[in-house]
């Protein structure tokens, strides 16, 4: 299968085996593909098994930040008298990532049994799925997935008749970029504003309602039950390049393309084929001129740099950027680097939840100075001024938030100078669009 | 496409009576706090009241047993909640940065001129219609996205607007 | 004869830990923050949104520190003392960053110091001139917000926000009153409020205490006084039995303004906003400024040096009665009570009463009932309390009056004692008829002690001159007793207190030295 276009030759199609199968979205069609084997198997494994397994297969976390799951989920104590929550982190809100969009949408079974793994092998009853409130047809999807799967008996105090409880409840966001951040989940929950919050204490002692808690990306959680099923071997097997970085990946491409969409490879996969076997290109008559490979909060690359990378954790940093969440974004040479990097640091100056002094007065005065040089009324010293701001924004902050919005100003000032000088030596540049305030 | 209901100016109606309060009441069992049912709390007000007004907010504060003050900073914290009444049909488009280079710009252009919009976020004056821009709405390999009420239509172009906008009224 | 000082309670001794603090050796307890260790060296690290009486909100970045062997600068609020801990706060480094922070802080601020009643007092303009930037590199126009009023005595000039949250924090766990929030995110963030619920809380003044800015200012002091005007007294606010300490603020002999003065066994660092705001008495133009003797049907104004032998030959061998006011020190209270012990006699006092309002983040801070400072100092001395203020007063004494309220005493009543002596700040309007007239200080303008309701002896200091020939009242008194050959006179509030710890139980060993600022509580510990 695949969606919105079908498997690639050159995919790993694991996680995004039945995108586009409507049968496997409900509880029969997924029991038929093999649902629900990997939790049947877990519960008759115990937690500390569980933990190994998934320590010896490698398996990273999806969400951006590439923290190892098993040792993660290590951290959380069991038998420490306390209750214990997994949140799954289904706020995907990073632009260019809409993998878990698709993963909920079609699998959202997968992301159940994936939850119910994850919750058992971390010692919780509960787990929150925070899905953000503009995802509302994955929204109606899981929830229906839950419900049909407490009628089935496979959640709920007596989980697939194993006498263990696990609950999943659903958490709709409502509209912040931070919430993706796993400690502002936590407040969100609660029900507070999304601010992040100071670490330590680190979720494993104090997280979500003061518990210990776990969170976990989407893609991370239904990778877990194939591992289950599988075995470690074989997903550590799932490697072609850096034994650091095992699995298979979905890649979100968007932007100027042929063919935009998710894309399931094999870690270590060459960018250079996948740009341009598996997504078809550029758009005809176009070039590409640059990439930002891992969602928006990552360096921009060259096409030199993004041609010569290898589709893996350490890959990406080699050729001077992040994999992040994996969400590709494509530019061609029909856009002005200078007016996209206004825009993305408008979108970080919109999204800053206003805690830190340098988020949320470095994002905005970052966007005001990238807007004027954008509509031609920049000056020559505005650049050191975006530097010298965005070194303040790095680093000192309680979550990452500032320094996201610093990386694509920088990573684009250094790769893409000639486009600022061009506008800064031409006051006349008035922008194509004018209508959009 | 679904339509909410639309009350600007009748006297408010408390929203948490009947099913809705079974419904609110339902949830707290789900989390160890009440204030943790803000959310879908809020959520619930904005589905049968269109946006989340001051007497809205006063009635979750008193559900949650919460000041008023305190559920406005969360409201005022999240986008989706409205702050203020809007059109029929909400249009949310996202303009963020991997939309932006597929021609979004253009699609809140002719979006705002097939509606009637004046601007951005001005309700259209037959009322139908709110166009705002949204950051990221997560579905950038199908740009440009358009959040219309609760449900995204995918890959809208500025030469699909005028079918889509005519499909509403 | 043991003083009860502090309470000595067994107090498990906290691990100790030690650490470097710019090369000073320091060792405090074990989960203290950097910052707090920082002050122990005598090093204040410059910060915004930290205080002491709050929960820690790390969200200004102001407090960074450089921390060895740390990979990223510390926020020193947030960050808790370590053993071998070697921490810089002037690197390079540590002064960038915070200096990077002050250019964030000022980009949108207006700058209207001028015009500010901060300007003076304000940390935005301390920590500028220590480390900031000489100037904005900001070219593009600032932002702007109307100025709101929040209600109580609450104005909140939205464009000097620096978004620190003590004020929400305060109102949320300490006031226990949700009234303030952060309202929207980003730069579009402030304060706010919801429409119709105010700052009403009897103790939501304290946040223009907290705001380190000019962001909440007091209506009541607005524009009142630049701050570098004003000579600040510390002091003991007399509204309640409470005792919080404050500070008395004045401009020219004018008190402008009360101030919360920290103290942990007492107030922390609150006042209430009924204490705060009432204090225009204190400058009231009305006063009695000379020694008044009645001459026939009138008052004829006398030289101190008459009039006390003239009170002295009143008393002589009489009775007395004295109606005290229960906000007189401690001294004079003692000093009359020497009067009644003397002539024989009795003394008592009424004290109002209005409605309790508790502090609920702080243990044991109210504003109490009794609405004065020093009932308890009164009845250690032997003033019984009383309904009404002549209740014990016999035919033929002769009548105290040391300045209390007068406003419910019938004539009938008066026309009991033989004589009638007025020690006062005013001459009501039913007292008239008052033999000798002795003008006093009001509290502000002498020296002395209170002991509040859980007995703890506080002293307060003289804040303005007091009108014409009025004397502090311990004085008075006590050159009174020295004319009747009854005692020494006095040229010191802290004599006066050592005569009385020498002679009352209670203040057994205390002196003005040891009670220091922050006072002691008398034997016996509370009443």
């Amino acid at each position: 299968m695949g969606y919105p276009h079908p498997s690639h030759a050159g995919e790993t199609p694991v996680l995004s085996q039945y995108f586009g199968d409507r049968e496997a979205i409900t509880l029969d069609g997924w029991r038929k593909r093999g649902g629900y084997n990997g939790l049947q198997k877990a519960l008759s494994m115990s937690p500390s098994e569980i933990v190994d397994v998934v320590k010896a297969s490698g398996l990273r976390g999806r969400g951006g930040a590439g923290f190892p799951t098993g040792i993660k989920w290590s951290f959380m104590k069991p038998g420490d008298g306390k209750p214990h929550y997994l949140c799954c982190n289904a706020d995907e809100s990073e632009p260019g990532t809409f993998k878990d969009r698709e993963i909920m949408r079609w699998t959202p079974h997968a992301l159940v049994e994936g939850c119910a793994i994850g919750a058992y092998a971390i010692g919780a009853e509960t787990a929150y799925i925070y899905i953000r409130g503009e995802f509302t047809e994955p929204l109606a999807r899981m929830r229906a997935a839950v419900r049909e799967a407490y009628d089935a008996g496979i959640l709920g105090k007596n989980a697939m008749g194993t006498g263990k409880r696990i609950d999943i409840v659903i958490h709709k966001g409502a509209g912040a970029y931070i919430c993706g951040e796993e400690t502002a989940m936590m407040n969100s929950i609660e029900g507070r504003r999304g601010n992040p919050r100071i670490k330590p204490p680190f979720p494993a002692v104090s997280g979500v309602f003061a518990q210990p808690t776990t969170i976990n990306n989407v893609e991370t959680l239904v990778a877990v039950p194939h591992i289950i099923v599988r075995g470690a071997e074989w997903y550590k097997g799932l490697s072609l390049s850096s034994p650091k970085s095992t699995g298979s990946k979905l890649f979100s491409v968007c932007g100027n393309i042929a063919k935009p969409g998710n894309y399931e490879v094999t870690l270590g996969f060459s960018f250079k084929d996948f740009l341009y076997d598996l997504c078809g290109g550029p758009l005809p008559g176009r070039k590409f001129k640059a990439i930002i490979p891992g969602g928006i909060s990552v360096p921009i690359q060259t096409m030199e740099e993004a041609e010569a990378t290898k589709m893996d954790y350490e890959g990406f940093v080699e050729q001077g950027s992040m994999l992040g969440s994996g969400g590709v974004i494509v530019f061609d040479d029909q856009q002005n680097m200078v007016k996209q990097i206004a825009r993305a640091a408008r979108f970080f100056a919109h999204e800053s939840c206003a805690q830190c002094t340098q988020c949320r007065e470095g994002t905005a005065w970052t966007t005001k100075i990238m807007e004027r040089i954008r509509d031609g009324e920049g000056t020559a010293e505005d650049l050191d001024t975006l530097f010298s701001i965005a070194d303040n924004m790095t680093g000192k902050t309680i979550c990452v938030l500032s320094d996201s919005c610093a990386v694509p100003v920088v990573s684009g000032i250094n790769k893409f100078r000639s486009e600022f000088e061009a506008l800064i030596k031409k006051p006349t540049f008035h922008p194509v669009t004018a209508a959009v305030a | 496409m679904t339509a909410v209901t639309h009350e600007h100016d009748a006297p408010y109606q408390p929203v948490f009576v009947g099913e809705r309060r079974k419904e609110l009441d339902a949830l707290f069992p789900l989390y160890p706090t009440k204030m943790a049912c803000i959310l879908p709390a809020l959520w619930m007000v904005q589905e049968d009241r269109g946006w989340v007004s001051d007497e809205g907010i006063a009635e979750v504060a008193l559900v949650l047993e919460l000041t008023p003050a305190y559920v406005k900073g969360v409201v005022t914290f999240y986008t989706m909640y409205n702050q203020h009444p809007v059109g029929k049909y909400l249009m949310q488009v996202c303009t963020t940065t991997p939309c932006n280079i597929c021609g979004a710009e253009d699609v809140v252009r002719a979006l705002l001129e097939r509606t009637g919009c004046s601007d951005l976020g001005v309700t259209s004056p037959d009322g139908l219609f709110t166009v705002i821009e949204v950051e990221c709405l997560g579905a950038c390999g199908f740009a440009t996205p358009v959040m219309i009420n609760e449900e995204v239509v995918e890959s809208v172009t500025a030469a699909r607007v005028p079918e889509i906008v005519a499909g509403l009224k | 004869m043991a003083t009860t000082a502090e309470p000595t309670t067994a107090i498990a001794q906290p691990k100790m830990v030690n650490l470097t603090i710019e090369g000073r050796p320091v060792s405090v307890p074990e989960g203290m923050s950097i910052l707090e260790a920082g002050k122990r060296a005598g090093i204040l690290i410059p910060h915004y949104c930290y205080h002491p009486g709050l929960s820690i909100a790390g969200n200004c970045r102001m407090c960074l520190v450089e921390v060895e062997k740390a990979p990223k600068l510390a926020p020193s609020c947030a960050t808790a003392v370590a053993e071998g801990q070697v921490v810089h706060i002037y690197t390079e480094k540590a002064l960038e960053a915070r200096k990077g922070v002050l250019e964030m802080l000022l980009i949108n601020h207006p700058l209207d110091c001028p015009i500010c009643d901060k300007s003076g007092e304000c940390e935005l303009q301390d920590f500028t001139y220590q480390e900031g930037p000489a100037e904005s590199r900001l070219r593009d126009p600032k932002r702007f917000n109307p100025i709101e009023d929040f209600g109580g005595d609450v104005l909140y000039t939205t464009n000097r926000c620096i978004l620190c949250t003590r004020c929400v924090r305060f109102m949320d766990e300490i006031a226990q009153d949700t009234v303030l929030n952060v309202t929207e995110r980003g730069d579009r963030a402030l304060i706010g409020k919801f429409e119709g619920k105010d700052m009403t809380h009897a103790w939501a003044g304290n946040v223009i205490d907290l705001c380190p800015v000019g962001a909440l200012l007091s209506k009541d002091s607005l524009n009142k006084a630049r701050s570098w005007e004003l000579d600040h007294a510390p002091s003991v606010c007399p509204g309640c039995s409470q005792g919080c300490n404050m500070s008395i603020d004045t401009r020219d002999n004018v008190v402008v303004r009360l101030r919360p003065r920290p103290n942990e066994s007492v107030n922390k660092y609150f006042m209430c906003d009924v204490g705060r705001l009432d204090y225009r008495w204190i400058n009231r133009q009305d006063r009695v400024e000379v020694p008044l003797l009645r001459r026939g049907e009138a008052h004829v104004a006398a030289d101190w040096d008459i009039a006390i032998p003239a009170t002295a030959a009143l008393l002589d061998g009489k009775r007395v009665f004295v109606a005290a006011s229960p906000n007189l020190s401690n001294e004079t209270l003692y000093l009359l009570s020497r009067l009644m012990r003397a002539n024989g006699g009795s003394g008592a006092f009424t004290v109002a009463t209005g409605s309790e309002a508790p502090l609920p983040g702080v243990e044991d801070l109210a504003l109490r009932a009794e609405r004065a400072a020093n009932g308890n100092g009164a009845e250690l001395v032997g003033f019984k309390r009383a309904a009404s203020p002549l209740d014990g007063l016999a035919a033929g004494d002769v009548l105290v009056i040391a300045d209390a309220d007068s406003t419910n005493i019938s004539a009938d009543k008066l026309a009991l004692a033989s004589a009638i002596i007025v020690i006062g700040t005013t001459l009501p309007e039913n007292l008239r008829m008052a033999s000798v007239v002795l003008p006093i200080a009001n509290y502000a303008e002498e020296d002395g002690t209170f002991t509040n309701l859980r007995g703890r002896v506080q002293r307060f200091s003289q804040a303005k001159a007091a009108p014409g020939m009025a004397r502090p009242s311990w004085w008075v008194v006590g050159d009174v007793l020295a004319a009747l050959g009854k005692g020494d006179a006095y040229y010191l509030a802290s004599e006066v207190f050592s005569a009385m710890a020498s002679d009352v139980t209670a203040f057994a060993g205390m002196s003005y030295d040891t009670l220091g600022m922050r006072g002691l509580v008398v034997s016996g510990g509370a009443l």
